[in-house]
Formats: structure tokens, sequence, C-alpha cells
């Protein structure tokens, strides 16, 4: 295990070295000593490697990853994994806002509460939160699954596209064009399968299903007063 | 009406209802929906042509036109970047999407451009391969929408432009119709075919300009600081959104002037909202002078870019290169009266055509549909391009060397005066065979 302690080096060192690995891969296994919430750590990975964050990251950490798994040891900042395209993210902690945004790709698991905007058009990245995500969660969702163990805020999936979201406990509201729909088998499938991929101990049969209405997909004048 | 009949029958049309606002007080009354459409503003705005240049004469020395040298490359992003873009002419193609143009509009971008080793610019919905492949130096633009991005293309281009907005609609999103959606197009912005594709107005995981330093130091970050960062914005309150975009940490600053085009959005928009091109590079050459960043990081000027001129002007007035979108699509062939009797059969005419969201463009630039796109050869639009970039620099370098100039760049606002009031308080020059600058006195 090749160890990297923040205190001593710089953000650059570290994602340098991790960069690195894409061209020829000499270690598997990193760990990050005293992130003390810094920005941009683990950005830009592309290469099948684990890194551990022993401490709480500030905004961007695991930005762009593909094929990296990260494991955040604490809390994350804002816009964690975003725009990932593969790998894996998992936040031990909580979660700030914009968690996976724009993600197109891999597994983004939050161990704690997600806040606004959790999964904000995301691409088809798989997003479980064990706890709550806040207001506007999924806002224009595209592709991929966002699961919620606990409570959703305010204008949950707003002007949703394609994604599928699974919540367990209360919705505050629905967003434009964000409905109910009916959990049907090859749902539960898919949700047992996310929370296995996740190591998330839920019963897939106490969630229901939200999902686009798809009024909103061609602009007709008389939706306006829906935005 | 014309003026035969005004001067006939006495007859007199308002000038707040004239025609055209009677026309679409119809049209808003029969549909119930405000025009879209794409282009830029319509309306007479002060500009470039409001602004002549004192060539040399006793107190200025000409330099000779076809002996000596006139630089026109330029360098841009040596502020951060490892490698910063050289440009051999200061005229860049701006930012235009693959969807919104067909492949073989942006492959003739792509291909007009290399040709006089000048950059193009991707657009909403990612980076085509096609386009990498003819653009020896292409911008990748880094969008709210966030369609069709990925690290692998970021790290494939030459610099990176951060869009915060655009001329004609600062502070406004998109919207590509779903008419414009073919399965490549859907599936490069991962969504349905034939569903209208929403761009947001803002980026989703940022707000504000210090949350936009730390993002550009992730992009840069994911890049290995090797490329150069651009910050684009609409003009609008251009001073300070300089100044922020310096203190975000941007290597060049693209500001668009309300002449720029777009491919579509309310026609409310394109013509109420945001300030003229030529009132906005004072502006933004201020806010740099002012933190002494002038020429260090670079501003490039688009929004209604049409001849040497423009260029020498934009120049002269301190920009460092400009950028072009609906020139450079007149120079493929938008609008070209060759396809006039099809302009007609879908309500326009050949130098009106503007509804370039509904993808039925006659000359094959602005559309998806592949019996259309063909009409424009990549290779023949190339040239086209290529020949229009020489002659805006061929002008560009006439003017400068009338000034006594050697470089594009060593024009300057001293070699400008201008023709109206307007344009004298605007650009900061003095109004011709005057001292005189509106609100600064003799």
């Amino acid at each position: 295990m090749k160890t990297i302690n923040l205190s001593e080096q710089t953000v650059r060192d570290l994602n340098q070295a991790l960069h690195d690995q894409a061209i020829e891969c000499t270690e598997r296994e990193w760990e990050v000593l005293e992130p003390k919430g810094q920005h941009n750590i683990a950005c830009g990975l592309d290469q099948n490697i684990s890194v551990d964050i022993k401490g709480p990251t500030g905004y961007y950490c695991a930005g762009m990853n593909k094929k990296a798994h990260i494991t955040i040891h604490g809390n994350a900042g804002q816009g964690v994994a975003e725009n990932m395209m593969s790998g894996s993210v998992r936040v031990k902690g909580d979660a700030s806002q914009a968690a996976g945004a724009t993600a197109h790709g891999g597994l983004l698991v939050i161990e704690g509460n997600a806040a606004a905007r959790c999964g904000i058009s995301m691409k088809g990245v798989d997003i479980v939160v064990k706890g709550n995500v806040g207001h506007m969660s999924c806002f224009m969702g595209q592709a991929g699954s966002l699961v919620v163990c606990g409570d959703a805020g305010d204008a949950l999936g707003d002007s949703l596209y394609e994604t599928h979201i699974y919540v367990k406990g209360e919705v505050k509201s629905l967003g434009a064009d964000c409905i109910a729909k009916e959990m049907r088998e090859e749902h539960i499938e898919e949700l047992t399968e996310l929370l296995n991929r996740a190591g998330v101990d839920e019963d897939p049969t106490a969630f229901k299903r939200y999902g686009s209405a798809r009024q909103l997909y061609n602009f007709k004048v008389d939706n306006t007063s829906a935005y | 009406m014309s003026e035969d009949i005004k001067v006939k029958d006495g007859l007199r049309e308002s000038a707040t209802f004239d025609r055209i606002t009677m026309t679409e007080i119809r049209r808003a009354a029969e549909t119930g929906i405000y025009d879209i459409r794409g282009f830029g503003a319509k309306r007479k705005l002060p500009h470039f042509d409001d602004l002549l240049f004192l060539g040399a004469s006793m107190s200025r020395y000409p330099l000779e036109g076809y002996r000596e040298k006139c630089n026109t490359s330029v360098t841009l992003g040596d502020r951060f970047a490892k490698k910063p873009i050289v440009l051999d002419i200061p005229v860049t193609i701006a930012g235009m999407s693959f969807g919104a143009l067909s492949a073989n509009a942006k492959e003739a971008l792509g291909r007009g451009a290399s040709l006089m080793g000048t950059s193009t610019t991707t657009g909403d919905g990612g980076m085509t391969p096609e386009e990498r492949g003819q653009s020896s130096k292409l911008v990748y633009q880094y969008l709210p929408s966030r369609y069709g991005m990925n690290p692998d293309d970021l790290r494939k281009a030459d610099a990176i432009e951060v869009v915060l907005g655009q001329g004609a609609k600062p502070g406004g999103g998109g919207m590509l119709l779903g008419q414009k959606i073919t399965d490549r197009v859907a599936k490069m912005r991962t969504l349905p075919m034939g569903v209208d594709q929403r761009s947001a107005c803002r980026h989703p995981d940022w707000t504000g300009p210090d949350d936009l330093a730390i993002k550009i130091q992730e992009l840069r970050e994911i890049t290995d600081w090797q490329v150069p960062i651009y910050i684009k914005v609409g003009a609008t309150r251009t001073y300070y959104d300089v100044k922020l975009a310096v203190k975000a940490g941007a290597d060049v600053i693209v500001v668009d002037g309300m002449q720029g085009g777009t491919a579509a959005t309310q026609d409310v928009f394109i013509e109420h909202v945001g300030i003229p091109t030529l009132a906005a590079i004072p502006q933004a050459v201020r806010a740099l002078q002012e933190m002494g960043m002038h020429r260090k990081v670079q501003l490039i000027v688009s929004g209604g870019i049409r001849n040497g001129a423009d260029v020498a002007k934009c120049m002269a007035l301190g920009a460092d290169a400009v950028a072009i979108g609906t020139a450079a699509l007149v120079a493929l062939g938008c609008n070209h009266p060759m396809y006039e009797e099809e302009y007609k059969k879908i309500g326009s005419a050949a130098g009106f055509y503007d509804d370039y969201h509904e993808g039925k463009d006659p000359a094959g630039i602005s559309t998806q549909d592949p019996e259309l796109m063909k009409r424009l050869d990549p290779v023949e639009g190339g040239r086209r391009l290529a020949n229009y970039l020489n002659v805006l620099t061929l002008e560009a370098q006439t003017l400068a060397r009338a000034c006594g100039k050697n470089d594009l760049r060593n024009l300057e606002p001293e070699d400008l005066v201008a023709l109206t009031v307007e344009s004298a308080a605007m650009a900061n020059v003095p109004l011709a065979g005057t001292n005189w600058i509106p609100g600064k006195g003799y």
C-alpha cells in the first residue's frame, strides 16, 4: 500500500501520482492521510485502484472518476464524484450538495445523508443514500438510479427524464413531471441488485418508485404552468 | 409598405407599431407561444461600423503593405497552462454544437480553421471524433448540461472553455428541439430520441465565483495543468464579470456580445438582453488593466464580427483575438441565394432564414436530416471557410499597416475615432474630428 499524507504533500502531488497509475500501474492500494477538507482530492483517476481517504474532503473529491474505487472515511464536500464515469465512490459520512452531479456511470454510496441536488442531471450513475436527500434531488436526472433509504426533500425528480428513483421514507414533494409509479417485479429486482452492490441491508419491498410522467418531454404551450 | 405607397396615398406607418411588430402580435395571438429562432440580434445596434481608423500621415508612419510584415499570431493561455495555444491568426471559431449543426458542418469548420492555423470549439453535446480529427486546435466547452462530458475528451482538448453564458441569451439556458434529436445526437447526450433537450442556465455543481475557482482547479487537476482554461460570458455586467473571471483563475476570457448567434432561443431574449459587443470590449479591457492582467489573461471577443475591419477594431480596443460563429456559417453557405426557392417553401427567404431549431436548413448546416446534410461538402466548406478567414486576416493586416503597426495587437484605441456620440461613449474613443469623448470632456 502506498500512503500519501496531505499535510506533507500537496493535492497536486497526490493527483499526479494517481494519474501516473493510468499509464503504468505500480500500486493498486492507496491511502490518503490528513485530507483536512481540501478540494479536488483524487479527481480524474483512470485506473482500477483503490484509494482510502482517511478524513473529510472538500469540493469535487473523486470528480470524473473512471475505474477507481474510492472511499472517503468522513464527510464529503460539494460535488463528490461529479461526472463519474465508472468505478465506485463510498462516503462513510454525509455528502454536501450536488453529490454525483451529471455522473455517467459507476456506483456512489453515501452512508450518511446527502444534501440538496443529489444526483442532479445524473446520466447513468447509480446512487444509493442510506440516509436522507435534500431538495431538488435528481433534478433533470437523465439515466441511472437514485436509491434513498431515508426521506427526500422538496421537488424530488423535478423535470425528470429517465432516471429511476426509489425512496423508502417520505417524500416532501415531487417536482414537475415526477410521479409515483407502480413497483413491478423488475423494479424489485433492480433495487435488490442496487442494494446488494451498495452493501446496504434494506427490504426492497418497503420502497416506492418514482419516475417521469414524460409530459414535459416536448415543449407544449399548455404545460408552461408546470415550469 | 413602400415609400411609393406612403407618398401616393398619404399613408403613414407607425414607428411604434410597424409591420414587424404587428405581425408578431398577430403570431402571438394565433399561437399563444413566444417566437423561438436562431441567429443573433437583428435590431440595429451601435457596432463597429460606427468606428473609423485614423491611418498614418505626417504624425504616424505607415508600413509598406506588400513588404513589411504584420504579425497575426497570438498565444492564448500562458497564465497557468503548461501548453498554451498558439494561433496563427487571431480569428477563432466559436462554440457550436454537433446537434445544432450537422456533422458535415462541424467537419467543415474544423477543416477550414486548421488550414488557417486557428482553433474551433465544441458546443453542447460533447466532442465528435470527426471534429477532433479535423481540428488541429480544439477548444472543449464545459457547459451546464454536461451532455457528453467525459474526462477522456477533456484530456484530448487543446483548451477548455467554461461557459457561463452567451451573448444571444445571457442568463438563459437552451433547448435542442426533438426534431433534431437523431439516434446519434440522443446517444451522445444520454437521452431518448425525439425528446427536447434542455440545457440548464446554471451549472449543476457550483454557484458563484468562489465555487468556480475551485471548479477550475478541478479541471486543471484532471488535465494535469496542461491546457488553458477559458471562461466565456455573455456581455452584460462585463466589467465585473471579467474581474471575477480573472479572480477565479481563467487563462482566457471570452466575451460574447448581444449580436452573437444562437441555434435557438426566444426572440425576446435575443433582442432585449445583453449589451452590444462594441460596448463590452472597453469594459472588459478596463477590468483587465485595473488588475494588471491585460495581455496576461487574454481576451477573446465575439458577436457580430463580419470582416477584417471588425477584427482590427476589436483588437484596437484591446482584444487579443476574436471568435466568429454566424459569419463562419455564412461562409459555409448559410442563407445562400442558391437555395432561394427552398427557403420560400419553408416560409423564409435567403438572407432571412433563422429557424435553425427546426432542422430544415436547405444549406445542410443547421440540420440533422441526412439528405439535407449531404448538400454541404465538408472539404469544399472547409476551403470556403479558410478563404474567408484569410480575407479577414489580410484586411485586418492592411488596416494595421496603415496605422503603422507591425503586429495586430499593437493596434490601440488611439487609432480609432467614432462616427456617433453613442459609439464614442461606448468605445471610449473621440468623436471623429474632435477630441471629445462623451463623459470625459476634451
